[in-house]
């Protein structure tokens, strides 16, 4: 396929940019939509279906109605601020998606378009960088409320993703380590000739997961909002459509967050078990892998691939919302300072460790003469293995996975029967 | 296009200084510090150096920038700095100084166009193939955990001795 030319590049990037923002937009309207009924059918309840067949018109009806609410404005706000808030709490959640690739390269007459906005070296940093501007948006929308729940409420969502930034950067350094990339576009391309990540790479996904709850400030790390102890922390003083805002900004982080751990360890648009949709960059074109005697075979793009491929990447990130919801309306909310401690003495020191370990793994196995293959592939995959059951069995501590009462009752005793 | 990009993040970057030290209130010193180092971020993609730009949003409007909300917010909230302002003789000696700096760095790197260091540099030809085949990061880790791994792994640890001086001050005041 031949390159875009510069002219067709520019129309290519504005019609994704306006795609993938449109399509951003619907799936956080509809996300609202799965949040109330999936936690409605949790709670035995039915849920919004009265607007719509199955309720679907619902967002557009909350829309209307926060668009159309009468807004107030406290009086002691300053006032600049607090219209700042919510636009930047909105924007990092948007722009982060601009680097994951959501589909297989779409033919076109003009050249093969790739379908991800911005393909930037810097891939996974620059997640990173947008990622550590989250938190100004809540912070200065608490601050400005001059409230002191809110106040409160800025300020815990500040520590909290502080805290968890780290355990996320460094839950991310195996998987750079295991591409010897940081591209997204790279990492999928890895992921489609050998295992998923999440296989090899199980405690890192482990890792990102719990980070990844715990920066877009869902339960059961919602400290920030806290309804019980705050009001609703950052946002108690907003209303109509600011308020709405900061939904949209918390859904917008749980799809682009759901989006990259599918991209990072589900292997993004990748179709398992069918080599039709590699397309792997190789001396300058796209390759769908190698003969037995190592000669290159071109790759054959079309559009069914394209969208076959856009439909297993959507199915990939609508699993993990639907991930996020679940254990949203499972699971009670931590108390400040566990959320702390996980933070910063459990989270922190195994990422680190987890990253010296992957290190040492892949150090070994080069000097083994294992670069690549199944056999680096499992080795990996075993190691992760051990180090994910010892994770989850210390943090476990026997309440989980053991179940907490049948523990309970097998240490004491059983009473003596009476005749 | 990118002289035009390049004068709006140098406006930016200028103006956002301005702010810092113009504004009266700390969170919106804050606020326009975050903006002027963010567009440093931006002259940094114009040319063409997207690890730095990227570690600049990181570590400095990301990181550090926090950092400094939460010593505002922690220690002074609601304190009117007004009076802190200095006047008189110190403002005409900061005036002097800064005038003196500004014109140093006018007479040495205004006028001609110096040549950038990069085409005068040997294995700009060897650096560009690999930059193609690893990406940036590759190119900047290499150096640093091979040649220079000690002073870089000795800088790390002055950083972990700042660490832990700072908490064990921190400590005494518990």
């Amino acid at each position: 396929m031949n390159e875009l030319s510069p002219t067709a590049f520019l129309i290519a990037a504005a019609v994704k940019v306006l795609a993938v923002f449109t399509a951003l937009m619907v799936a956080i309207m509809y996300a609202t939509w799965a949040e109330r009924r999936l936690s409605a059918f949790i709670q035995d309840r039915l849920g919004p279906n009265r607007v719509g067949p199955f309720g679907l018109l619902q967002p557009i009806a909350d829309g209307l109605k926060n668009i159309i609410k009468e807004e107030t404005d406290p009086a002691t706000a300053s006032r600049f601020f607090f219209v700042l808030g919510p636009m930047l709490s909105i924007m990092p959640a948007l722009v982060t998606f601009a680097v994951i690739p959501f589909a297989a390269p779409l033919p076109t007459p003009w050249g093969a378009v790739d379908m991800i906005v911005a393909d930037l070296p810097v891939g996974v940093l620059y997640i990173l960088a947008i990622g550590s501007l989250g938190v100004y948006g809540i912070f200065l929308g608490g601050w400005s409320s001059n409230n002191k729940y809110a106040l409160l409420g800025g300020l815990r969502a500040s520590a909290q993703m502080v805290s968890y930034e780290v355990g996320l950067g460094l839950s991310l350094i195996p998987v750079m380590m295991l591409a010897g990339n940081v591209t997204l576009t790279r990492m999928v391309a890895d992921q489609q000739l050998g295992l998923w990540y999440i296989l090899p790479l199980s405690l890192g996904f482990l890792l990102f997961l719990i980070s990844a709850f715990a920066e877009t400030n869902r339960l059961p790390f919602d400290m920030p909002e806290a309804e019980s102890e705050l009001v609703t922390g950052y946002h108690t003083e907003y209303s109509s459509m600011k308020f709405s805002m900061f939904f949209i900004a918390e859904y917008a982080h749980v799809i682009t967050a759901s989006a990259l751990m599918a991209t990072l360890f589900l292997g993004g648009w990748d179709i398992p078990f069918w080599s039709g949709d590699n397309f792997i960059p190789y001396e300058g074109g796209l390759i769908s892998g190698f003969t037995a005697a190592g000669d290159p075979i071109p790759a054959q793009l079309s559009i069914w691939t394209t969208l076959l491929t856009l439909g297993a990447f959507m199915l990939k990130t609508a699993f993990f919302v639907v991930l996020y919801i679940w254990v949203r309306w499972t699971l009670p909310r931590f108390r400040y300072d566990q959320v702390m401690h996980l933070g910063w003495k459990v989270m922190l020191p195994t990422a680190l460790a987890y990253v010296m370990l992957v290190g040492a793994t892949i150090l070994v196995l080069d000097q083994l003469g294992v670069s690549g293959g199944p056999g680096f592939a499992l080795a990996l995959t075993g190691v992760s293995l051990v180090a994910t059951a010892m994770f989850a069995l210390y943090l476990d501590r026997g309440r989980i996975i053991t179940g907490a009462a049948p523990a309970g009752r097998a240490a004491r005793p059983a009473p003596a029967a009476h005749p | 296009m990118e002289l035009i990009l390049f004068y709006v993040f140098a406006v930016t970057v200028v103006g956002g200084g301005i702010g810092v030290v113009a504004s009266r209130n700390p969170v919106a010193s804050l606020m326009f510090m975050v903006v002027s180092l963010a567009s440093v971020a931006g002259i940094y993609v114009l040319l063409e150096a997207h690890f730095l730009a990227a570690i600049q949003v990181m570590v400095y409007a990301g990181a550090i920038m926090v950092l400094f909300l939460f010593v505002i917010m922690l220690l002074n909230l609601g304190h009117d700095y007004r009076d802190d302002l200095v006047r008189g003789l110190y403002a005409v000696c900061a005036f002097v100084v800064s005038g003196a700096i500004c014109g140093i760095l006018a007479t040495r790197f205004g006028g001609a166009e110096t040549s950038p260091l990069y085409e005068s540099f040997p294995g700009a030809a060897a650096m560009d193939l690999e930059l193609a085949e690893r990406g940036a990061v590759s190119l900047i880790a290499r150096p640093l955990f091979q040649e220079y791994v000690v002073p870089f792994e000795i800088t790390g640890i002055l950083l972990l001795v700042a660490v832990v001086g700072a908490v064990a001050l921190a400590k005494k005041r518990v």
